[in-house]
């Protein structure tokens, strides 16, 4: 091979993008079509210095827009080969047309989103409005709280994706800034470790494959559209979990850290817990250890597959809760948060009890405190005692001016 | 460089391996495939391809059928360029990497859009293959309109044409706007080679197809595509329309070399007057009114400019 080996140290210090550059640059991309957008753009930076400094091969083409990014990205799967990509909040938004073909045509390509609000006003803090645009786009979907994860999850990312009972796209969210442009420790791989882990590329139907040619993005209308949709869901639903529990299996046997489903805190005996994603996590992790303190027996659940949303998980995770916040950062303009409504959905039909709250919070990067959260925990816990929902059902936490509440 | 193929004439061309099969669902008469089967035959290369939404794209890949017998995708209606540059930089990530399957075998990479798919929504997707210089061939099935949605103007659509976004109606005569001069566009991006095609005149297609191909680089050409249902002819009209195209020169055939040096490539020998061409195409039928009959005259005149302007460029050489 015609490019150099990189030595690492067992733990690096890096922040979310350049973490997840070196995961890529160790998973050695074929293709990387890209287009730059704040926060997300260290990621395909990164990458681009990599090529520049011979520590990957492959093709870096800097495409024109993100639309131009996915497309490419979509042109360079097709023809077979490791394919991924970075974006974030606009960028996102001008990429979903092509989300939605990218996974409709079954390509295994790897987007990174660091998450940012979405305009107007226009904002470059962190907040998962992309995220939620994407919700209906038919990728495999992974949620990083941390640098590390952003790290791990790419792996997994590619080992999910290629896997040719699945071949879907996947994507690795994490927090823009809190995650992204925040350096903790990492603890890595080698590269013979992280190339191991994904394995060399399996093509299939591959334009490039001169002798079987293959056509890509067909016409379907009535007659077999649903089908085909349909097809997809079903293997979103049934084929993609186990393998992600496979990847996950595989991981920890590799690395000793261990990914789950929905990554329960404090769950054992918790009567109140808060459902959330990205870096609020782990400062919910933290709060909830001191409630504990304080005789509220707090737990935490992350959600880290996103999509296919892990309904039986999140229902198991929550069987024994008394009441549960959902936290939504992300504007719902005019419903109930996503989370809210997926819980909702999740718990519906099961013995639970427990009373469900949502709460929209830290929208355009405006911090999720500690004091927040102990109030919600309270909140949650009044609810216990009182065995209603005290307050409304949707809240928005952390906004100046008058308390608003719905619902 | 590509192994270019030798035809002799018209019936050797037209037998040779099909790559784009008859069984698909365009029009009888459309020139969109006349042009496509022009472009593959021009070759014994693989190929890889794409079409962008329209009338071609609707009309081939109608799962579980498909008319194409080499690799071919569609994403959308504006990023077909860019599929084929993701393929091709596929192609070349594999070769550094030493995994082609086929490593002898260098293939061409075509993409086709329609008129609105190139002048107009896809025009950056194809601005950015063209300025990042992708081995590739950007091919324009120019019929002037929206046509796979039913006749929507274009930017390609030329003056005093009736599209249905642009009707002639009691107060108007239609599209107002002059066809965007899209080959000289391209060109500018200092390409390799750019070139207006006609399938009538097929040998000087073929030739320009083959140097397209055998560039390193970004070609582009642009094809009139005569639309019978669009343009309102007789499907069995088609070749005959097209002859009025080029002889009126209404639509000149030349290339432009590495942005600058523009050769005419067909000089009729008896210039037909531009009215025959509008007169036997319904879209044009309301210019014959007497109170528009002036811009019949406007056209010839604009026509009579253009040429003249080529070939002062064509003498230049710049
Ligand atoms: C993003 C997007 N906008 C609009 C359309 C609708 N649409 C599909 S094909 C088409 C017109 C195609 O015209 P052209 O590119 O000239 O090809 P033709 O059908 O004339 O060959 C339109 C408007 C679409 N498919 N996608
Ligand atoms: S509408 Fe025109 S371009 Fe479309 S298939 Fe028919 S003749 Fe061809
Ligand atoms: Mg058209």
């Amino acid at each position: 091979m015609a490019f150099d080996k990189m030595e690492l140290r067992d733990i690096e210090v890096w922040d979310g993008n350049f973490a997840a550059a070196q995961a890529l640059r160790q998973c050695q991309i074929d293709v990387v079509a890209a287009y730059p957008i704040t926060p997300s753009t260290p990621i395909v930076e990164g990458y681009a210095k990599f090529l520049a400094d011979g520590y990957v091969e492959g093709e870096f083409v800097m495409v024109e827009s993100e639309h131009a990014a996915m497309s490419g990205c979509i042109g360079a799967a097709a023809a077979g080969g490791r394919v991924a990509t970075a974006t974030s909040s606009q960028g996102f938004a001008l990429m979903v047309e092509t989300l939605y073909q990218a996974s409709g045509m079954r390509l295994p390509i790897v987007l990174n989103v660091v998450n940012r609000a979405l305009a107007a006003p226009l904002n470059v803090n962190g907040d998962h409005s992309d995220m939620y645009l994407g919700r209906d786009s038919g990728w495999i979907q992974l949620d990083a709280y941390n640098p590390q994860e952003a790290y791990d999850l790419n792996f997994i990312a590619f080992k999910v994706a290629e896997d040719h009972d699945v071949r879907l796209p996947c994507m690795v969210h994490q927090d823009g800034f809190m995650t992204s442009h925040t350096a903790q420790g990492v603890k890595t791989l080698t590269d013979d470790q992280g190339y191991g882990f994904v394995g060399e590329f399996q093509p299939m139907n591959d334009m490039l494959d001169l002798d079987h040619p293959v056509t890509h993005g067909v016409q379907t209308e009535e007659d077999w559209h649903f089908e085909h949709k349909a097809r997809q869901h079903r293997d979103l639903m049934l084929n993609v979990t186990p393998k992600i529990q496979a990847a996950f299996d595989a991981f920890e046997k590799l690395s000793g850290r261990k990914y789950n489903m929905v990554e329960k805190y404090e769950m054992e005996d918790a009567d109140v817990a808060v459902v959330c994603m990205g870096t609020s996590v782990e400062t919910a992790r933290e709060v909830a250890l001191e409630m504990r303190k304080e005789g509220i027996k707090a737990g935490v659940v992350g959600i880290r597959v996103y999509r296919p949303f892990p309904f039986m998980e999140i229902a198991d995770a929550l069987k024994n809760v008394k009441a549960i916040g959902a936290l939504d950062r992300s504007s719902p303009n005019g419903a109930a948060g996503m989370l809210f409504n997926e819980l909702a959905g999740a718990l519906f039909n099961t013995d639970t009890k427990a009373l469900l709250s949502g709460y929209v919070y830290g929208l355009g990067g405006r911090d999720l405190t500690k004091a927040h959260l102990r109030d919600l925990y309270k909140e949650l816990q009044s609810n216990v005692d009182a065995g209603k929902v005290t307050t409304q059902l949707q809240q928005f936490i952390g906004v100046r001016g008058p308390k608003l509440a719905f619902l | 460089m590509s192994e270019m193929k030798k035809i002799k004439n018209l019936k050797e061309f037209s037998t040779s391996a099909d790559r784009f099969e008859g069984a698909n669902l365009l029009c009888p008469g459309c020139a969109h495939s006349i042009i496509v089967r022009e472009v593959l035959n021009a070759t014994n290369d693989d190929l890889i391809l794409s079409a962008s939404t329209g009338c071609l794209e609707v009309c081939t890949a109608v799962y579980p059928y498909t008319s194409w017998d080499a690799s071919w995708i569609h994403i959308g209606f504006e990023n077909g360029s860019t599929a084929v540059a993701g393929a091709e930089s596929m192609y070349k990530a594999l070769k550094t990497k030493g995994r082609l399957k086929q490593p002898d075998r260098k293939p061409k990479f075509v993409s086709f859009a329609g008129d609105g798919a190139s002048y107009d929504i896809g025009f950056q997707w194809i601005s950015g293959c063209m300025e990042r210089g992708h081995t590739m061939m950007h091919v324009v099935l120019d019929n002037e309109v929206y046509a796979n949605t039913g006749g929507q103007r274009s930017s390609s659509t030329p003056i005093g044409s009736s599209a249905t976004t642009s009707p002639a109606g009691r107060k108007s005569y239609g599209e107002k706007k002059n066809k965007k001069d899209m080959v000289s566009i391209m060109a500018s991006h200092g390409i390799p080679y750019a070139a207006q095609v006609s399938p009538n005149k097929w040998k000087d297609m073929v030739k320009k197809i083959q140097h397209g191909l055998s560039v390193e680089g970004p070609s582009f050409i642009n094809a009139i595509s005569a639309c019978t249902t669009e343009w309102k002819f007789d499907p069995k009209d088609t070749m005959a329309i097209t002859d009025l195209a080029t002889d009126s020169l209404v639509f000149p055939l030349y290339e432009i070399i590495d942005g600058h040096e523009l050769n005419i490539t067909y000089r009729p020998k008896n210039i037909v007057p531009v009215e025959e061409y509008l007169a036997a195409q319904g879209r044009f039928k309301h210019l014959f009114k007497d109170e528009y009959k002036y811009l019949i005259k406007e056209w010839q005149e604009r026509v009579d400019a253009k040429w003249a302007q080529l070939q002062r460029r064509e003498e230049a050489r710049v």
